[in-house]
């Protein structure tokens, strides 16, 4: 056991959350915690209008004529959806809100390594984020989030250099939060913590922060080059100025692909970090698992060509990037394998954060099996730029990153907030996200087999009978993602008081107050024994119970 | 066309059904894992759950051949994907020599299509049943993708440079065309349809529609137009006998004169130079259509052998 006592829950002393109320005091924090909060507010706002796009497009699919809305607003609506829920949700979800709230508990710090530089990663966040919504009230951008040349650079009449822009600066956030995860678990865990110690949340968002720091320094130069060629026409990636297309896929996927990496591993952590709580053991084949999260960020840079199979890549190339896109599939599935072992035998609890994870987990599996579909090459010759892809990477996306998001936001509310989700209201909105979640995307992989292509406002009439499924299932996620914005709130004023420990957890996140003081412990914890000692716990006791 | 609700596409194509065959071999192997893993966490999530507070289960210990069975075996099983799915690619990717070559030029938001003889269509393509076709393919401004699922058939159209998409249509019937890359306002509505024909019936067809000139012959016209013979033959290289033949270069390199080095001639002539002359032709971007570069293309090819040595003695 951890040698640290913790205060008691009995309330009224200072938390992070109640030693200042003022404004300044929270736009001006250098508290990882609070700075955490300001990213969940922040990001929960870009995923609000991600959304509302979302919502007005299944709404035009309901029909195969173009209705309800222009085809100029439909190609704004899925770039905006696309942008807001990439750059401004996904990426930073959980990365920005649990890590940055996270990792210090977890390794026993009292902040990150930089808490400035952290504070500053926000505010480039949003100042990138105000760049995006500046764009879109002026009339929005219409290239769809990948930006294709020379579409984007020569051709769109719509505001690309201010996304672009808005793009480029939010950027630098991600690579500063990432630098400041390295140096953070590097140096400063907690005495008695070594690598093989740290919960794997730690190692998935370790691996994470490398992709940050690797890949979009090259993002940034590349919507750079995108914004030179529009301005000032000099020829990089349109070829009546010289320029090739084909290189511009090659520098976006370099990001962009290993980016969808920046989404699942953090989510692989979260899962790691519920599935062992809820079923009291520790995880199965742990160094497997961290390994593979390792082994996912290097094989992540090297498949970007696996979505330039029809581009006019040569054979050769595409058989290589084809081969190696197999190769992710492995220490992915060992992944599944190793969770799902940890069930066996275990005490199993069917609570919130683990009905989101069991969901992630079966959500993720389909996303990576249909993976190996569209890594077969003479099979995505048939299906890229169709529904199929669009299903295909929504059930990595929203099935995998999202569901652990919310496994996540549930699993640590308490932590945050000092209070209780209520408990039903979880279950339910869990199940309905999963349901929903089905029904909109299951029908989008037979579309996409057929044939109907992605980003199409009017579609053959064949294909109403499916989206019209779709946009039925879309709608019951789209209550699914409501209610908790709902309880959540609610709870803060009428949640029941949680107590430092209220799922029995491991971790060093446990063991002090919830919500934590300023400085997160009273005396910097010592570190005795592996990660998820769920067998060594202490189950009696008076510790609030979660029905 | 069949608009009835259906789960799979038409099969129109040679490549169609081997398509489908490794689709429905990987729909096996994905139910298979998906089945395996849903039922192994029901079955878990019933048979452990938890049934006092106080429990605490003990310990599994991490199992090496377990770890070793579930690296090994999807990665044999990926191996086996990716043999056979490479197999099919590079099949598709191959065109017979004898296939029918048909010009296509994608441009905001339609398709031009010219045949051989000269007959021109927009947003149709007539082809002849068990042919093996050939598209020679570029755009006169984005990218679009030339997209027809009967055939399984899919490959991007991009300005500056040719692509190819070759198949060989199967069955009579009309099949749907669409753009598959985001091309801007009205990608939607970059749609079309394949018709595949008898081959009398194709003949007839073919016979029936006023061709404009044959692009070899509108290609004889446009480089007398544009005055190219002022050069070509004399001050610049000859284009007698040039398609297909190793052509040195200034730098000491060597290029094959093909359909993308022709037309990287025609835009950027000064990229190129052939070895002995200089460098005075100008560029003809913005002067000749995508079309015409392909007229021009076709007409050199049709100075082959036989003439250029006539020439040459």
């Amino acid at each position: 056991m951890t040698t640290v006592p913790y205060s008691s829950s009995l309330g009224r002393e200072t938390t992070y959350l109640n030693h200042s109320h003022k404004i300044r005091s929270w736009l001006l924090t250098l508290d990882h915690k609070r700075i955490a909060i300001l990213y969940m507010i922040s990001i929960t706002f870009f995923f609000v209008i991600g959304g509302i796009a979302a919502v007005l497009m299944r709404l035009e699919l309901m029909t195969p004529q173009g209705d309800l809305v222009k085809a100029e607003t439909y190609n704004k609506l899925f770039t905006m959806h696309g942008v807001m829920m990439v750059f401004f949700f996904l990426i930073p979800s959980i990365p920005a809100v649990l890590g940055n709230f996270l990792i210090p508990l977890m390794v026993g710090a009292k902040d990150l390594a930089f808490p400035r530089l952290n504070l500053a990663s926000w505010y480039l966040f949003m100042t990138g984020g105000i760049f995006a919504l500046v764009a879109l009230v002026a009339g929005g951008v219409d290239t769809g989030w990948t930006f294709y040349t020379p579409y984007s650079s020569n051709y769109s009449n719509t505001y690309v250099v201010l996304t672009v822009v808005g793009i480029f600066i939010n950027g630098f956030s991600s690579i500063l939060t990432g630098l400041n995860f390295i140096v953070t678990i590097h140096t400063m865990r907690a005495p008695g913590l070594t690598w093989f110690r740290l919960p794997l949340f730690c190692w998935s968002l370790y691996a994470t922060s490398l992709i940050f720091i690797l890949g979009t320094p090259v993002l940034a130069i590349t919507l750079v080059l995108v914004g030179v060629e529009r301005i000032f026409h000099i020829g990089v990636f349109d070829p009546s100025l010289g320029g090739d297309p084909i290189l511009f896929q090659h520098l976006f996927w370099f990001y962009s692909h290993p980016a969808v990496y920046i989404m699942v591993l953090p989510s692989m952590g979260v899962v790691s970090e519920v599935i062992t709580c809820f079923s009291r053991k520790r995880i199965f084949g742990y160094a497997f698992v961290a390994f593979s999260s390792v082994a996912i960020a290097v094989l992540g840079f090297l498949v970007w060509g696996h979505h330039l199979f029809v581009s006019g890549q040569s054979i050769y190339g595409g058989l290589i990037f084809s081969i190696l896109s197999f190769m992710v599939a492995i220490p992915s599935g060992v992944k599944v394998f190793n969770w799902t072992a940890t069930l066996y035998k275990g005490s199993i609890s069917l609570q919130t954060p683990m009905l989101y994870v069991l969901g992630f987990i079966g959500l993720f599996t389909i996303g990576g099996l249909t993976g190996l579909y569209v890594a077969s090459i003479a099979v995505d010759v048939h299906v890229t730029d169709t529904y199929f892809i669009i299903a295909h990477f929504h059930y990595i996306m929203v099935g995998g990153a999202v569901m652990a998001y919310m496994a996540g936001i549930h699993f640590w509310w308490p932590k945050m907030t000092g209070k209780m989700y209520p408990e039903w209201w979880g279950r339910f909105s869990a199940l309905m996200i999963f349901v929903g979640f089905n029904l909109t995307f299951f029908p989008q992989f037979i579309l996409g087999y057929l044939g109907m292509p992605r980003r199409y406002y009017a579609y053959a009439p064949e294909f109403q009978a499916l989206n019209v499924l779709s946009t039925a299932g879309a709608s019951i996620l789209g209550i699914g993602y409501l209610l908790p914005l709902l309880y959540l709130l609610w709870s803060l004023r009428w949640g029941k008081d949680a107590g430092p420990n209220p799922f029995r957890a491991t971790g060093l996140e446990w063991k002090t107050s919830s919500p934590p003081p300023t400085e997160n412990f009273e005396k910097t914890p010592i570190v005795n024994e592996e990660a998820y000692a769920y067998h060594r716990m202490e189950m009696t006791g008076d510790t609030v119970a979660t029905h | 066309m069949d608009t009835s609700f259906r789960l799979l596409p038409e099969t129109a194509s040679t490549m169609a059904s081997q398509v489908d065959a490794l689709y429905f071999f990987l729909n096996a192997v994905a139910a298979f894992f998906a089945l395996l893993i849903f039922a192994l966490i029901l079955y878990f999530s019933l048979r452990y759950r938890r049934r006092s507070e106080s429990e605490r289960p003990a310990p599994v210990a991490t199992n090496l051949k377990l770890e070793l069975l579930w690296t090994i075996i999807p990665f044999l099983i990926t191996m086996v994907l990716f043999s056979w799915s490479a197999r099919l690619f590079i099949q598709m990717s191959h065109s017979p020599k004898d296939a029918m070559r048909i010009n296509v030029v994608g441009k905001q938001w339609m398709w031009k299509i010219q045949h051989q003889d000269g007959q021109r269509e927009i947003n149709a393509l007539h082809v002849p049943v068990g042919k093996p076709i050939e598209l020679m393919m570029t755009s006169q401004d984005v990218i679009h993708s030339f997209y027809v699922p009967a055939f399984r058939a899919k490959q991007d159209v991009l300005p500056g440079s040719y692509s190819r998409l070759a198949f060989t249509p199967t069955k009579v019937g009309e099949y749907h065309l669409f753009c598959a890359e985001y091309c801007g306002d009205q990608h939607s509505g970059m749609i079309g349809k394949v018709v595949v024909m008898e081959p009398d019936k194709y003949d007839a067809w073919l016979a029936g529609v006023i061709p404009d000139e044959p692009p070899a012959l509108a290609g004889e016209r446009l480089f007398a137009q544009y005055g190219c013979m002022a050069c070509h033959g004399q001050r610049g290289p000859t284009m007698a006998g040039l398609y297909g033949r190793k052509v040195e270069l200034n730098d000491g390199t060597t290029v094959v004169a093909d359909e993308q080095y022709l037309h990287e001639s025609i835009f950027d002539p000064a990229n190129k130079i052939v070895r002995g002359f200089t460098p005075l032709m100008p560029s003809f971007r913005g002067q000749l259509t995508e079309e015409q570069v392909m007229q021009l293309i076709a007409y050199i090819k049709s100075l082959q052998y036989s003439q250029s040595t006539q020439e040459q003695q």
